[in-house]
């Protein structure tokens, strides 16, 4: 049974192997650069913009108060938004392409999943050392008290974990379910659990983002607030 | 009975039973929380998408539990490497 898209390997070479999963990926990233360039290379100011700059506008501005309703600051989340806006975007798009027949979403791939969370495991520690410092973030695992410190250091792996299989699981599941049922019964019931598949990859590009900016926003916010 | 029957019975009795069971917590869990959505919205329509978004961040991380066991349950049918070193040595012999 065809479990992810890392089994289908164009080409291998040692341990590196190029497979569907990085051939997918790679697609997207040129797909999102070039689509981003092909629009901001003329930005007007005026009243009458066109219709794809208004597009980018709007989902930048989206994110930005989603950001700024999570916990982050005006001013600070200008300085995240595009580490968790990317996050979002990529998510976004690789679970929306599966309109798109033949097309298998790179994040049903747990090394898709387990690469974006550990960017994230590596993203908190650092933002919150530039802004805190490091005495100040470090100081940040003994709260409440010195016997809180394994625990706090427990819950930073825990939830990078959970971060990764979360994504994973969904996207995954949803493919399986579709194609299992697809030998079992007529058309319409796999077209209703793919309007679900839809449904079910934005809502988990979402939650990763809003969970990392959580996140982000736990360890830049120190003793502060 | 030899070693593969007995792997093979006792992984897809365990992958039955985490699926079953590992369903049960998160399904109420997530009932009651769109139960207490719903109250609040009634009470308040006017922070509508706080308490939508809320509850689904919410709903998202109970679904989590529930994703585990699932996970669970296909590496026991799929990618169970007891199975696979009890069969290569079946081969090998």
């Amino acid at each position: 049974m065809h479990l992810s898209s890392d089994e289908l390997i164009f080409w291998q070479y040692g341990f590196a192997q190029l497979n569907l999963t990085i051939v997918t990926t790679w697609g997207l990233m040129l797909l999102m650069t070039f689509g981003a360039w092909l629009i901001t290379r003329k930005l007007s100011e005026d009243i009458h913009i066109s219709r794809w700059q208004h597009i980018l506008e709007v989902i930048t501005l989206g994110i930005k108060s989603q950001i700024e309703e999570v916990g982050l600051s005006n001013q600070q989340s200008r300085k995240y938004i595009s580490f968790i806006g990317t996050l979002f975007l990529f998510i976004l798009i690789a679970n929306l392409c599966v309109i798109f027949p033949g097309y298998q979403p790179p994040t049903g791939s747990l090394s898709t999943t387990t690469a974006l969370a550990l960017c994230v495991f590596i993203a908190v520690p650092f933002f919150g050392i530039r802004e805190q410092g490091v005495v100040g973030y470090l100081k940040s695992y003994t709260q409440p008290t010195m016997i809180m410190l394994p625990f706090n250091i427990i819950s930073e792996i825990s939830r990078t974990l959970a971060l990764a299989i979360r994504l994973f699981g969904n996207v995954m599941s949803g493919g399986m379910i579709i194609a299992i049922l697809l030998t079992i019964t007529p058309l319409i019931f796999p077209l209703l659990l793919d309007v679900l598949h839809l449904l079910t990859g934005v809502v988990q590009a979402y939650i990763f983002s809003v969970l990392a900016t959580v996140y982000i926003a736990a360890a830049t916010r120190g003793e502060g607030a | 009975m030899d070693n593969m029957t007995l792997i093979a019975m006792v992984s897809i009795m365990t992958a039955g039973f985490t699926i079953a069971i590992g369903g049960i917590g998160p399904a109420l869990g997530e009932g009651r929380a769109v139960a207490a959505a719903l109250t609040s919205l009634a009470q308040q329509p006017d922070s509508a998408s706080t308490i939508t978004r809320t509850l689904f961040v919410g709903l998202a991380m109970i679904e989590s539990v529930a994703i585990y066991c699932f996970v669970v349950s296909m590496i026991l049918i799929f990618a169970n490497p007891f199975w696979s070193q009890a069969a290569a040595k079946a081969a090998g012999v």
